[in-house]
Formats: C-alpha cells, sequence, structure tokens
C-alpha cells in the first residue's frame, strides 16, 4: 500500500523542490508533458519574405471562381472528368499561386480527390487542359508529374507496409543513382547519397514525430501516423507543389498545429500548397486562399474571411454553426431555445 | 550406404541447382517485386534451347550461354510490354501460356530439324564442349561416400560449375536487396501507385526484374539439360510448380530461401521414395506407384507447412502480418 501511494507523493514533491534528482524518481505514467506526443516547437521563421508577398498579391484579386492570379503555378482550362452519366470535375478555368498555400473545400463527393488525379496524372480526363510551371501537362505519366516537381499525397493513406518507416522515406528521395540496376551493385556509387538521404530522412521524422518508429514496419503504424509518414515522405524530394489530401484527418491536435507551422515553413522555402481539408479551423489557421468545389464545380474562391462569410458557402457547407465550437455549451443552448 | 549416399547426394546435385537458380530468378520476380511468373518453365526451356542449338551447330561456349540468355531477354520484353501495365493476374496468365507455346513449338514436328521435335536434343549433341573444357582428369572420383564421373554428364565437373553459378546468382541477388534498386522493387510489391506518386517509372523498374528473373531461369534451364536430354517435356507446367514449391517452402523474399527450399525438397522427396522402395515389396506398390506416392506425400508435407510457417523456413512472421 506504501509503494503505491508513493508516486504521486514523489511527483508532488518534485513539483515542490523543483531540483529533484529526475533518475531516482520513478516516473509518473499520467506525467503528460512526458508522452510522445509533444510537438517540437514551431519553426522560427527565418524570414516571412514569401507569405508576405503572397498576402500582398492576392489581396488585389477579385473574389470570385476562375479569377486571374499574379504568379500562378498551375493552371487549369476545361477540366472535365465524367464517370459514366456522372459528372465528377467540370473546373472551366482555376490558378494557383505560386508560394501560397491554397485550401481546397467542399462537401464529400464535391470532386476534389479526382481533381487532384486529373492534375498529377493518375486519371485522365475526357476533356482539358492544365500547365504547370508553363509546362503542358497532358498526357504526362504521374511519375514524370512527380519528378517535374509536382508530388500528391493520397486521401486513403498509401504506405508500403513490409518495408521500414525508414526506406518508405528514402523512397521518397529524388536523383539516388543507387535506384540503377547496375549502378545499385556497386555500393561505392550510392553511398554518400544514401547518407546524405538518410540524414534528411531522420530530421523530418524527427519533425512528424516518428523518428522512434524508424525501424517498425510501416504496416505497424497507426492510422494517423501512416497520413504523417505519408507526409513526411512527400517532403523528400523538395516539392515545388505538393497536394496533400486530407493531410490532418486523424492526427491529434498539438501535433496538428505544429505541423501547421511546418506547412507555413514550407512557403518560405520556396513550396507551394495545395491541400484538401474539412477542417475549418485550419483553413482559417493557415490558407492565404479558399477555393470551394460543389458537385465537381468551383463555386466559390477568395480570401478565407470573405469566402467563409459568403451565405452561399456557409449554407450549402460549413453550415449554420460553422463559426461555433460544438462542443460548447453555447450551442445546446441554442437547441434548448429552439425546441 | 547407397541410399544414403543417393539421398544426400541430392542436396549438391546438378538439378538441385538447377532449380536453385530457377528459385532465385522467381525469388527477384515475385518475392522481391511481387510479379506472378506462372512460366518460369518457359524462360528455362527457352534458355536450354538457346544453349543446345547453338552448341549443336559449333558456336563457343561462351556465345552459347549468351545467346541463351539474350532469347530470355527478348521473350521477358514480348511479355513485358503487353501486360506489365495491366494488373498482376494478367503477366500470370500470359506466362503460363507463353511457356505452353514454347514447349508446344518445340515438340511439334515442324520443327523437328531444329529442336529435335518431341524426341529433343541427345546429350552428345551438346555437352561435349562443356565437358572438354573441365580441367579434371577423366575417369571417376570418390569424394566421402558419393561417386561420381569426373566430367560426363552427372558430373562433378558439372555441380562444381553449377554451384558457382548458384553462388554467383545469389551474391548478385544479396547485393541487389541491399540496395536502393532492390527497396524501389520491394516498393511496387507494396504499392505500386505510392511508389508511382514519387517519381519512379513503375513499368520500367518491373521490366527489369522481369528480365533478370528471366536470365536466372534461363541458366537454370541450361545446368537443367546438361546432365541429361533436353526434351520439352521434361521442362513443362510441373517444372513451373516445382520452382514455385521451392520458393515458398524456403521463403520467399530471402537469400537463401530459394537454395534452402531446393535441397530440402529433393533431399526429402528421395528420402521418402527411396526409403518405400526398400521397405515395401514390390508386389504391395510398384515402382511407379512409389513415383506417384512420394509427390502426394511431399504435398501433405508441403500443405502442412504453408498451414503452420506461411512464412516458409527462412521468412519472416513479422512481414507476413501487414497485408493492408
Ligand atoms: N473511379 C470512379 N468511378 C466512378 N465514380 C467515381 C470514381 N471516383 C470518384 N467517383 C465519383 O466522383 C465524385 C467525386 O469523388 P471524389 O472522390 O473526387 O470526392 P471528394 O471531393 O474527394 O470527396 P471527399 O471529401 O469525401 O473525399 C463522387 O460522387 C464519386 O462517387
Ligand atoms: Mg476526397
Amino acid at each position: 500500500m506504501a509503494e503505491n501511494n508513493k508516486a504521486p507523493v514523489d511527483a508532488a514533491q518534485r513539483h515542490d523542490v523543483g531540483a529533484a534528482p529526475a533518475a531516482s524518481v520513478r516516473e509518473p505514467f499520467y506525467d503528460i508533458a512526458r508522452w510522445g506526443t509533444k510537438p517540437p516547437e514551431g519553426e522560427d521563421l527565418i524570414s516571412t519574405a514569401y507569405g508576405d508577398k503572397v498576402t500582398r498579391d492576392l489581396a488585389f484579386v477579385e473574389n470570385k471562381p476562375g479569377v486571374h492570379k499574379p504568379d500562378p503555378i498551375l493552371v487549369a482550362d476545361g477540366v472535365v472528368r465524367r464517370f459514366g452519366g456522372m459528372t465528377a470535375v467540370d473546373v472551366d478555368h482555376f490558378e494557383i499561386e505560386r508560394h501560397g498555400i491554397t485550401a481546397l473545400i467542399g462537401p464529400n463527393g464535391a470532386g476534389k480527390t479526382t481533381f487532384f488525379n486529373l492534375m498529377t496524372g493518375f486519371d485522365v480526363p475526357n476533356t482539358g487542359s492544365w500547365h504547370f510551371d508553363g509546362k503542358d501537362m497532358q498526357h504526362v505519366h504521374p511519375e514524370q508529374v512527380a519528378r517535374g516537381g509536382m508530388v500528391r499525397t493520397f486521401q486513403l493513406t498509401k504506405v508500403m507496409s513490409r518495408l521500414t518507416v525508414l526506406d518508405n522515406m528514402l523512397l521518397g528521395a529524388p536523383d539516388q543513382p543507387g535506384e540503377g540496376m547496375f549502378r545499385s551493385l556497386f555500393p561505392g556509387m550510392w553511398r554518400r547519397k544514401e547518407r546524405e538521404n538518410r540524414e534528411k530522412a531522420e530530421a523530418l521524422l524527427e519533425r512528424f514525430l516518428l523518428i522512434k518508429k524508424k525501424d517498425d514496419f510501416a504496416g505497424s503504424l497507426s492510422g494517423g501516423q501512416r497520413k504523417l509518414l505519408e507526409m513526411a515522405r512527400a517532403l523528400m524530394c523538395d516539392p515545388k507543389l505538393v497536394m496533400l489530401d486530407e493531410p490532418m484527418a486523424g492526427v491529434n491536435p498539438a501535433l496538428k498545429q505544429s505541423l501547421l507551422d511546418h506547412i507555413i515553413s514550407l512557403r518560405e522555402d520556396g513550396t507551394t500548397v495545395l491541400f484538401v481539408e474539412h477542417d475549418i479551423n485550419m483553413v482559417r489557421h493557415i490558407a492565404d486562399w479558399v477555393t470551394v468545389m460543389a458537385e465537381g464545380r468551383i463555386v466559390a474562391e477568395g480570401q478565407p474571411k470573405t469566402v467563409m462569410d459568403d451565405p452561399a458557402v456557409v449554407d450549402a457547407y460549413l453550415g449554420a454553426h460553422a463559426d461555433v465550437d460544438l462542443g460548447g455549451d453555447s450551442v445546446l443552448e441554442g437547441l434548448e431555445e429552439r425546441s | 550406404m547407397t541410399i544414403v549416399a543417393n539421398i544426400l547426394g541430392e542436396l549438391f546435385a546438378p538439378t538441385t541447382a538447377a532449380y536453385a537458380l530457377a528459385a532465385i530468378g522467381l525469388n527477384i520476380h515475385f518475392g522481391m517485386t511481387g510479379l506472378m511468373n506462372m512460366g518460369q518453365a518457359g524462360f528455362m526451356l527457352l534458355g536450354a534451347y538457346g544453349f543446345a542449338i547453338t552448341q549443336m551447330h559449333g558456336a563457343n561456349l561462351f556465345s552459347s550461354v549468351l545467346f541463351a540468355l539474350l532469347l530470355a531477354a527478348v521473350y521477358a520484353l514480348l511479355l513485358g510490354i503487353p501486360t506489365l501495365k495491366l494488373g498482376p493476374d494478367y503477366l500470370a496468365m500470359v506466362t503460363l501460356a507463353a511457356a505452353e507455346i514454347v514447349r508446344i513449338v518445340g515438340r511439334s514436328t515442324s520443327m523437328t530439324n531444329i529442336t529435335g521435335g518431341s524426341a529433343g536434343i541427345a546429350p552428345q549433341d551438346f555437352t561435349t564442349r562443356f565437358e572438354d573444357l573441365s580441367p579434371l582428369p577423366d575417369g571417376t572420383s570418390t569424394f566421402l561416400i558419393w561417386t561420381y564421373n569426373n566430367n560426363i554428364a552427372n558430373s562433378w565437373w558439372l555441380r562444381i560449375v553449377a554451384w558457382v553459378l548458384v553462388a554467383l546468382c545469389a551474391f548478385l541477388c544479396w547485393r541487389w536487396f541491399r540496395s536502393p534498386w532492390g527497396r524501389v522493387l520491394k516498393g511496387i510489391r507494396e504499392d505500386e501507385n505510392a511508389i508511382r506518386s514519387l517519381g519512379k517509372s513503375v513499368t520500367k523498374y518491373k521490366m527489369q526484374a522481369l528480365i533478370v528473373g528471366g536470365l536466372f531461369g534461363a541458366l537454370a534451364g541450361v545446368v537443367f539439360v546438361l546432365p541429361r536430354s533436353l526434351n520439352p517435356d521434361s521442362l513443362g507446367r510441373t517444372v513451373t510448380f516445382y520452382t514455385w514449391t521451392i520458393l515458398l517452402l524456403g521463403g520467399a523474399a530471402t537469400i537463401m530461401g530459394p537454395i534452402l527450399g531446393s535441397c530440402v525438397l529433393w533431399v526429402l522427396l528421395t528420402a521418402v521414395k527411396e526409403t518405400m522402395r526398400v521397405t515395401i515389396p514390390s508386389t504391395v506398390i510398384s515402382s511407379n506407384q512409389i513415383e506417384a506416392l512420394g509427390w502426394i506425400i511431399v504435398g501433405v508435407a508441403l500443405m502442412l507447412l504453408v498451414i503452420f510457417r506461411p512464412q516458409g523456413i527462412l521468412g519472416n512472421k513479422k512481414e507476413l502480418a501487414f497485408n493492408g
């Protein structure tokens, strides 16, 4: 009995005294600060040059669907994809601003994932053309799209289950000479590159809180960890445009915060981000520009504030209580009053 | 004593080496890349034909082997181009059918003056140059309990060459398994689209794997026919299925699995058959029936193995745990 009571006392004493030697104290399991989930401190932004520029440029852009932007990295024109009689995507004109963080939102089945597939070559549209960084991307294979600097993640996470987490990361690295069949036989030709890639991968894994798992099979990761791994893997090749399909689904809130900081710091490295997300707070927090899709069409576009105040968007997608914390009492009170 | 020598002799027989080579090739296809090659015998038969026919027409050994490899590579290209972009089932069907086509064309009467038709090619027509290359003296030698001819047919010389080849291929495989190239192949085995989204050309890698595994298969075919005659029917579907059995028995996606699998299978089979032959009088079971019964017993043993140790002898159980 005395043994059982000891731990809380110890913990309490430690807080009081403040200088108890950590090693001799039995660590209480409920010390939340020691959980492996604590995100690293937010990135210290070296500069906000790109962020400021994008904000400045987009400030003068009209908030209407299909509007032209000052410096687009991806331009899509008349992209239509039909499945049988159903039109999944029908985008007249859409531009993504370079170095911006663009959010793509919309109800389930709006065609967001299909749009991703079309842009990255995983699916072929019935009609339409699109340009990435000035290059025509029609009939370009997915692997060439990725090599060109447009890398995507999948909504239904794809990890290589029977490879380790670190191997998964290393597969994301570009230009490894050891990936040639003959050169792979001579380790001298690829060892150095491998070491560099490994360092980079470990740094990213650290950031995404997966470093402890690096030698485990990726198949043993939890759902949220797989999302994180996939996102980290996509960043291995320093893409020009990274397209994230619901990157934060199933990620705990503290880590989500920290990863949002990471996305913002990506922008300062020159990466453009397009992401699909249903979490409106996250969109509000980091997006420079919000695009709303519904039934395959782009129905609204603009600054986060403007779009989210748009009555049509609120009505169709966000719902009447978009601004209200659904867990809060105010919602319940509101409902009670009405009934 | 001769029985024990016979049984243990299977451990390093040329045929065991040939199956080990074929299984190493299949391991590159299936274990590393996830390609369902259901016609490894086709690669073997083509390699054997390429070697034997050029030998018959007086080519030197080196160019004969090269020609055998070339045939297998072209065959792999022909099979791969239409199927690798489609799903895995297509490759399985096409390789299975193509192997049969190679065999049937080889044994057809219209090809008799090239391939020898269904009778095949007799050993004296294509093995002499290989036997002449041997540095060993003529006659027979005894090592521990085994006595074989030094140079002719099922010889020590062939054993040495065959196992050096196995060691060489296993070494190559080991290098590839641990290289970034091998990592990409394993990634393709796990999820093709993920690899595509990371900028790797999946079709190119699959084609390389198909060709390399096929080349090992062609070498296996050459080793397979050297101690006997080249008979198209001895390299039929069953050979493909034995090769698969060996791979799964030893453990797919391991380096030593195919070699160990081949040794275990042939020693086991010979042991079962030899003991039955000695212990059961021929009035009860004829020697033909023993042949068949041997396979039945081995089949049951394999079923038990697959149920109780699905990863094979050397495989990693943990790796099998994830299918998602
Ligand atoms: N391969 C397919 N075959 C037939 N219909 C499809 C196919 N893929 C998508 N669709 C249809 O296209 C529409 C758009 O699907 P999509 O996956 O792009 O939606 P989404 O916007 O990503 O939705 P969510 O937010 O739920 O992920 C859906 O109605 C879906 O049923
Ligand atoms: Mg989707």
